[in-house]
């Protein structure tokens, strides 16, 4: 009986076995690397979105949908005042949202990439902001109320140190909770981008403009800013989207007084109303759809992503 | 991850501009800002048994812990906990091999590479509960199940590849192509070269894109909620609970949550170092 180690000596080498040469055109190759991601994509993301967009235009009763045409469900949606309401509320919050997560986000990536000398110092930093994400969003999300009620942990602070004799009502369940709470969960959407942004830019430039003389705070607006475009616009899509797509934070953190588009679309759907809850949605992506493409007019993203 | 360095002051002997010291501060408040919420729920998970979910602290105990595991409660925490598991593993590795093919393929321009980075870019924007509502509605409309390794998997899919294709793209343009050349010079073939030329050294970013894939897709709710079928994942469970039943247990279980995303983060970032060291030690050996 031979032994084991015969038997594999036996085997051809596979270490030296390998594919004839398969000669495939260069596209084809492509194809074929990149189908898998395409399959997902168009299958899992472009036709349920063609799905819901011909939904839209259904008919429902209280017993259940029927493919139709009508318009009836976008003439319901868009005359309602409770639509605008709730566009004019969740674009406001993506305004200051907006505004605030740039300005935190920008100064952080600043420092981190320019102010930070060490590698792996900055490497650290970076983890510690980004150690949070690895906790659920909702979870965070509710951590906030005791932090932020009146027997909260925050109040309590304040009333120890002597800023304040009674405990502050409008830190939670209110529009200032539903900030903070944006802020706390999206601010790392803007560093990231920025701070990707900041590093390709060549020292070479920031030291040819300290050379003709210009101050930093010159060379702030005039270099840094302008070659930052790039993370700013990619940081701004993503805080706004997630703030409008958003339907947790806003319900949980102002006690039922803000509604977002995406909750008020989530109770038709569970009231399997699909046909109105399917115009809503169509109607969002459209509204996004636009707000995103003006912000890549800014910049060429894929140019500078694919570079 | 950052190449970077250049700073303000031209040595390492000159003080620091003012600057400096403002943006430290503000990254410590920022930071406090950050983990303040976290640190209150590491806190009250360990509230005495009579104690709510706010201050004021009534004892100190580990039960709220214990009720985690308790059977016949109204949500099944450690099965739910498994399956996010084992489906972030899957998504994971799914992510993984997709994104490192398709990051591979974008490096010539191939036809419909433009309308395939835009549905990526769209697919990343979508607001996450349309993508599970879509897939919801084509799963009925086929009259098949939703499930967690099906229609769940899928929804996830779709928010973790544009994430690993945008992650991949930076791994790839770093990657200097003179390996890959030397490599057919050597007389490799194509699969050879892939093997032990370029993978080795894409590797330390597949491992970040596969770790970010498997964070994304463990905490994540609203593309997963109207699609997970009968058996939850956990962040779906933990929002039932919410609804229903608040208490500690929930701070419990985000306290223990956390444990994990830093255990599993902290093997991957090992592992990277690891690998750097390596290669820094065989390169001292040349």
């Amino acid at each position: 009986m031979t032994s084991f180690s015969d038997t594999v000596r036996a085997l051809p080498r596979l270490g030296r076995w390998s594919l004839p040469a398969l000669r495939l055109q260069p596209g084809i190759v492509s194809w074929l690397q990149v189908g898998p991601l395409a399959f997902v994509l168009i299958v899992l993301f472009a036709l349920p979105t063609m799905l819901f967009a011909v939904v839209s235009f259904w008919d429902y009763d209280r017993t259940g949908i029927y493919p139709a045409l009508i318009l009836d469900n976008y003439r319901d949606l868009l005359t309602t005042p409770a639509t605008i309401r709730v566009y004019v509320s969740s674009l406001t919050f993506a305004a200051i949202v907006w505004a605030i997560t740039l300005f935190l986000g920008f100064n952080i990536a600043h420092f981190l990439v320019f102010h930070v000398r060490s590698a792996a110092m900055r490497t650290l930093l970076f983890l510690l902001c980004a150690i949070p994400f690895w906790t659920s969003g909702i979870i965070r999300t509710i951590a906030w109320i005791p932090f932020l009620g009146r027997n909260g942990a925050f109040n309590q602070m304040l009333m120890a140190a002597g800023v304040t004799a009674h405990p502050l009502d409008f830190l939670l369940f209110s529009s200032f909770a539903v900030i903070v709470t944006y802020v706390n969960l999206f601010t790392l959407l803007m560093v990231g981008p920025i701070a990707n942004s900041l590093a390709k830019i060549d020292p070479a430039l920031i030291e040819a403009a300290r050379d003709a003389g210009a101050s930093r705070w010159r060379i702030m607006i005039e270099v840094i800013i302008p070659l930052s475009k790039t993370g700013i616009t990619l940081g701004s899509i993503l805080v706004f989207t997630q703030v409008m797509g958003d339907f947790f934070v806003a319900k949980a953190m102002s006690g039922g007084q803000s509604a977002s588009i995406v909750s008020a679309l989530a109770t038709e759907i569970q009231a399997m109303q699909y046909p109105p809850a399917a115009a809503n949605a169509v109607v969002l992506v459209i509204f996004v759809a636009i707000m995103v493409g003006l912000m890549m007019r800014v910049v060429d993203v894929r140019k500078e992503l694919v570079k | 991850m950052m190449v970077g360095g250049r700073t303000y002051s031209a040595g390492p002997g000159e003080g620091r501009p003012w600057t400096f010291y403002a943006l430290a501060t503000l990254f410590g408040l920022f930071l406090l800002f950050l983990y303040g919420p976290m640190l209150v729920m590491y806190i009250l998970s360990f509230q005495g048994p009579e104690g709510g979910v706010t201050f004021p602290m009534v004892g100190f105990s580990t039960v709220w812990f214990a009720e985690i595991v308790k059977p016949g409660q109204m949500a099944n925490i450690p099965a739910s906990f498994a399956r996010s598991i084992a489906l972030a593993a899957i998504v994971s590795l799914l992510t993984v091999v997709f994104s490192v093919a398709a990051g591979l393929a974008f490096r010539r321009r191939f036809a419909g590479s433009g309308l395939l980075f835009y549905l990526a870019v769209a697919s990343l924007v979508m607001p996450s509960l349309l993508v599970g509502f879509g897939i919801g509605l084509g799963f009925k409309a086929m009259g098949w199940k939703t499930g967690l390794f099906t229609s769940a998997l899928g929804a996830q899919l779709t928010w973790t590849l544009p994430f690993g294709l945008f992650a991949m793209f930076a791994v790839v343009n770093r990657f200097n192509r003179a390996y890959e050349e030397a490599a057919d010079d050597l007389g490799a073939n194509p699969w050879q070269r892939f093997r032990y030329v370029t993978l080795p050294i894409l590797l330390p970013g597949i491992i970040g894109v596969g770790m970010g894939a498997f964070t994304l897709s463990y905490d994540e709710y609203a593309r997963t909620t109207l699609v997970i079928g009968e058996r939850n994942t956990l962040p779906i469970e933990i929002y039932a609970l919410i609804s229903s039943a608040s208490s500690p247990m929930l701070f419990a279980i985000g306290t223990v949550t956390t444990a994990v995303s830093f255990l599993i983060i902290g093997l991957a970032l090992w592992r990277i170092l690891r690998l750097q060291q390596r290669r820094r030690g065989l390169e001292a050996v040349r």
